[in-house]
């Protein structure tokens, strides 16, 4: 990695590669540096992680949910079965003109795109969880009369967590990438916008500097979640 | 073949529910989309950019396929290399892409370089996580057994590696070539005067429904429907070696 990094600035800063397509990594990190002092783009951010956190909300509720549901009810899981299939290979942008047309203009069209491509990674991975949840804990509940919800709650949820955190950890990536996306196709604000715009007006300083924003925001944020569920993994075997 | 029809069916009335609440703004019904597309196929202009893309995305996904076993399946053979380099791709897999465009845009220029880079970026990392997962997944008896065979190394490869990785490589194939089709698109619709993706884009900016959703239909079926078989050979291949 430091490698790469060092290869990329000693080639820019020998000018072998020009500095209208990358400028060195030093630049860009002292542009994201200055631009993040002078508070210009705070308010882009701030929509953008937003937006984020509502679509990784939103998608975690109703994943859980329809999961929970959808297991429950084999013959509902068996009719949606092909749709969980080719869901991903659909590309989800084409759908964007036909949200803005539902959700008007402002920040809802890139949450809703955020959302649609979370919320079937969570609802997979609830019920590959749910699954394998072992039938002799469902026995005992069922034993003690527990009702559905409790049942959900106490037994189900609580076994298939690993399964879920692997959902939740997808549906962050994906809200990222469809917030972001949806921000590039069209929208007034948000990282995505700013990035274009630097594209179009060939502002290379700012644009590199929010890329490596992004850039690194989704890696700490990502590595976060990878060391949170190494720890909760290991407290699970010890227990 | 119940269940699926079902769901067809399931689709296309909640496509005229939702058409008949927001009205002719937004939406066609089924029918007038399915007569759009059909004029749209009719075109002479259209076939070239149907062309366009499905060069560029094989392309890219040619590209993709290659590097993503090529970084994928030696990172499974070396386990300490793989234990690195896993969240490394876990991260470039989160990693929205679309942000990476203008760079790509910069260093190939607008046009197919730029489109295939772009589908080909989207489609590697999956490929090649799936790859090297399935070859650290092997059975080691196997490979034990290859050895108390005393085969050689082609042998084993061919005889036991392959069919043992094979299932698995075959699943990250078929979510590469959802992501490089999408990362194709996307290409397309942020530079290119070609394909697909740019007429989606053309539509779009004139608000012409009728070619949005008839374009959507025609990818949606593409897609879906090549999925379906890759899913089908997937299956298979899972089916026989367990």
């Amino acid at each position: 990695m430091v490698g790469a990094v060092g290869l990329l600035e000693l080639l820019c800063r020998l000018g072998v590669i020009p500095n209208f397509t990358v400028i060195p990594p030093s630049a860009m990190a002292q542009s994201l540096w200055k631009l993040l002092a002078s508070g210009k783009f705070n308010a882009d951010i701030a929509a953008t992680l937003t937006n984020v956190g509502i679509a990784i909300v939103a998608s975690m509720i109703v994943g859980v949910a329809a999961g929970t549901i959808l297991q429950s009810w084999p013959a509902a899981r068996r009719t949606l079965d092909p749709l969980f299939a080719t869901y991903y290979a659909v590309p989800m942008y084409a759908f964007y003109p036909l949200l803005i047309v539902i959700f008007g203009l402002g920040d809802l069209p890139q949450v809703a795109i955020g959302f649609l491509l979370a919320v079937m990674a969570v609802i997979i991975n609830t019920l590959n969880g749910l699954d394998r949840v072992p039938a002799v804990l469902l026995k005992t509940a069922r034993v003690h009369g527990l009702g559905f919800l409790r049942t959900a709650v106490r037994i189900r949820l609580p076994c298939a967590a690993p399964y879920v955190f692997t959902g939740f950890k997808l549906a962050v990536a994906y809200s990222f990438i469809g917030v972001i996306g949806a921000e590039f196709i069209t929208s007034s604000r948000g990282i995505g916008y700013e990035i274009s715009f630097a594209y179009n007006n060939f502002d290379n300083p700012v644009m590199y500097a929010m890329i490596l924003f992004i850039l690194l925001l989704v890696i700490t944020v990502n590595m976060s979640l990878h060391v949170w569920e190494k720890r909760l993994l290991a407290r699970r075997r010890r227990a | 073949m119940r269940y699926p029809l079902v769901l067809l069916v399931l689709i296309l009335v909640v496509w005229e529910i939702l058409y008949l609440l927001v009205g002719d703004v937004a939406l066609r019904s089924p029918a007038a989309t399915v007569q759009a597309l059909k004029t749209m196929l009719g075109d002479e202009r259209f076939p070239p950019h149907v062309l366009e893309t499905l060069l560029a995305f094989a392309q890219g996904f040619a590209i993709a396929v290659v590097v993503g076993l090529l970084i994928g399946l030696p990172l499974g053979a070396a386990r300490f290399a793989g234990e690195v380099a896993e969240p490394i791709l876990v991260a470039l897999y989160s990693i929205p892409k679309v942000t990476l465009y203008p760079v790509i845009l910069l260093i190939f220029g607008i046009g197919m370089p730029a489109k295939v880079a772009f589908g080909a970026i989207h489609g590697i990392v999956p490929i090649s996580i799936f790859a090297m997962n399935a070859v650290r997944n092997i059975n080691p008896t196997h490979l034990r057994t290859a050895r108390a065979m005393r085969l050689s190394f082609w042998a084993t490869t061919r005889k036991v590696l392959i069919p043992a990785a094979l299932p698995e490589v075959m699943t990250g194939i078929r979510v590469g070539f959802s992501l490089a089709l999408i990362g194709t698109l996307l290409g397309e619709m942020f530079g290119s005067q070609r394909g697909l993706g740019h007429l989606l884009m053309q539509a779009m900016s004139l608000h012409n429904i009728e070619r949005i959703l008839a374009l959507t239909l025609l990818l949606v079926v593409f897609a879906a429907g090549v999925s379906g078989i890759l899913l089908a050979i997937d299956h298979r291949l899972h089916r026989r070696t367990s």
